[in-house]
């Protein structure tokens, strides 16, 4: 059983809580540029690492507030909780988030506000 | 659903006695010691025509079919640790194929085929018995989405029958009708050609069956790479050794996404466990198996007459291979309800097992931009019963390297498309 402390109301069991899944996921803002491929990025294909993984956690039964969390999918071990909007400062948990294939995807780099180099007409 | 499936070409065991009364009967004069090895443990050739990674059924099955269909027989299927030792061999071994969509019938439905006559293909106990399926309602909704359900599975040509409560009560007499219980039995349907068959066997049956036409079994053999060249694959580096070959299948469930990233791919796969548990062992009370979608519950009696649960998948992405108390917890409270008789039984083991869940809970079996690299995963919680069915699409997939008709819905652009197979809708939960 995880001990998940909220970043609003401290330590509680892990059955107050919902998993949203893979964290960071950026709504690309210019879709209608994406191929279906890019697109299928952003709506099905999920990073699943066996290892350090960041994903949203929501306090369902209490505050109903987001987070996001590091957890070692194999130990379980919660590495980091971290606020919605920001990435994650120790070392494990950086480590993860710059490794996830997602960071070079289209549909990653249109979520960016556009500017004008930043994306070659896929 | 009129057809008959290639079962493959194969008539005695090749170099082995073959398994019968009479064998049990000799080797019962030498006290069971002078057993035949089931298979070779061979040593890992440098090249082979195809190799199979994972040696669960599905694995096993895919080299089986390649053998005995396709005449490949200079293959190997690689398995880092024993055969049936992931999700093969931990799950409730529900067996069905009444499933909403047509594709979703087609291969449940083959694969059920393949089950009736699999002992006698593989000259192996599979123990295959089928005592039938029944799904139960809790809600006036589930009850409607039910009744659409069995119209669509009997169009597809699959047996299927709606139940009201007392009828369950006759069939199953140790389940609680009473309609004030916090998940009461409103209804059900039977697929009466549904049931169960003993998961190691079947593991063992594909792999003794595929040794005898000359399929390299290796255990203790863990992928740690799949090697490119350019847009094809090279070989697969093990923990022994650098193995070339042209052709890769992926059978690794739960690690599907693993084994993927080692190619530069990606899957739409979240890893979650999955749980069951086994009481001590009491007398026959219960022939059949029940579901219940709602309280995702599964429950039936072992041979040796334990109780087996399962419970619902674990909410939360995990590779290590034990759950999480609330998920059986939930399920156990509602199964003392249904079935009073649980409440005095002592639990004698609970495990895990690591599923690969996808997003519309139909599986992958496809082609990848890697030219010869072929994935077979996303079965989820509910791929037991396809495993005859999905070793011999992928079998044909491999050897052709082309879809056919029954496995090219299940390809991965699917998810580009939209094609999507949603069994979630429709099933709730899929065991
Ligand atoms: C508790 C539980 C209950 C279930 N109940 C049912 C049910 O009632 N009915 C039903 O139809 N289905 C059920 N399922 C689902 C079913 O068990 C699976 O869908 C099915 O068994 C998958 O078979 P497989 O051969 O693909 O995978 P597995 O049996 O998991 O085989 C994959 C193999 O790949 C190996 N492997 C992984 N990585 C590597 C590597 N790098 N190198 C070499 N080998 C590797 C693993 O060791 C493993 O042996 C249940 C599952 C669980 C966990
Ligand atoms: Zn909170």
């Amino acid at each position: 059983m995880l001990l998940i402390k909220c970043p609003f109301c401290g330590d509680r069991d892990e059955l107050e809580f919902s998993c949203g899944g893979e964290a960071h996921i950026a709504r690309p803002l210019a879709e209608n540029t994406l191929t279906d491929a890019e697109f299928a990025d952003y709506l099905f294909l999920r990073d699943n690492p066996k290892g350090v993984f960041l994903e949203r956690w929501i306090h369902t039964d209490g505050c109903r507030r987001w987070f996001n969390v590091a957890r070692d999918t194999v130990s379980h071990e919660i590495i980091e909780v971290y606020p919605m909007g920001e990435t994650p400062k120790t070392e494990a948990a950086k480590a993860a988030h710059k490794a996830s294939w997602r960071r070079q995807t289209a549909a990653e780099a249109a979520a960016k506000p556009a500017s004008p180099a930043g994306r070659s007409g896929s | 659903m009129g057809y008959k499936p290639d079962r493959g070409a194969r008539g005695l065991p090749g170099g082995k006695p073959k398994y019968s009364i009479f064998s049990l009967a000799r080797n019962a004069g030498s006290y069971h010691q002078d057993w035949q090895r089931a298979w070779r443990a061979p040593e890992p050739k440098a090249e082979y025509d195809a190799v199979i990674i994972g040696g669960g059924g599905h694995g096993l099955a895919t080299a089986y079919y390649m053998a005995a269909v396709h005449g490949m027989t200079n293959i190997a299927v690689l398995e880092k640790g024993w055969l049936g030792g992931g999700n093969t061999g931990r799950n409730t071994t529900i067996i069905r194929s009444n499933y909403l969509w047509d594709e979703s019938a087609a291969i449940y439905e083959h694969a059920l085929k393949l089950w009736e006559g699999l002992a006698q293909d593989l000259n192996f106990n599979i123990m295959f018995s089928q005592r039938g399926v029944l799904t139960i309602a809790h809600s006036e909704h589930e009850l409607r989405e039910m009744s659409r359900r069995v119209h669509a599975i009997k169009l597809n040509g699959i047996d299927s029958d709606v139940l009201g409560p007392e009828e369950i009560k006759a069939f199953v007499p140790i389940i609680n009708i009473d309609q004030s219980i916090r998940y009461p039995v409103m209804g059900g349907f039977l697929q009466k050609r549904g049931g169960t068959a003993r998961h190691d066997a079947v593991a063992w049956g594909y792999a003794r069956a595929a040794d005898d036409l000359g399929v390299d079994i290796i255990q203790n053999c863990e992928v740690t790479g799949l090697r490119r060249n350019g847009d094809s694959i090279e070989g697969v580096e093990t923990t022994r050794g650098f193995i070339k070959t042209p052709k890769v299948g992926c059978v690794v469930a739960g690690h599907c996404s693993v084994m993927a990233a080692m190619a530069g791919i990606r899957l739409p796969i979240a890893s979650r466990p999955l749980q069951a548990l086994v009481s001590e062992p009491i007398k026959p009370v219960l022939d059949t198996v029940i579901m219940s979608n709602a309280v995702h519950m599964y429950i039936s009696q072992s041979d040796k007459g334990e109780m087996v649960l399962g419970a619902g998948v674990d909410k939360y992405n995990s590779y290590a291979q034990r759950g999480s108390f609330p998920t059986p917890e939930h399920m156990i409270a509602a199964g003392v309800e249904l079935f009073p008789i649980l409440s005095r039984l002592r639990m004698l083991r609970h495990w895990g097992g690591i599923v690969d869940t996808c997003p519309d809970a139909s599986p992958i079996i496809s082609r990848t931009d890697v030219k010869g690299l072929y994935f077979n995963c996303g079965w989820g919680t509910g791929g037991f019963k396809a495993t005859p069915g999905s070793g011999h699409v992928f079998a044909d997939l491999i050897a052709h390297d082309r879809p056919n008709k029954i496995a090219a819905p299940y390809s991965l652009d699917r998810f580009q498309t939209g094609l999507l197979i949603d069994e979630h809708g429709a099933a709730g939960v899929a065991h």
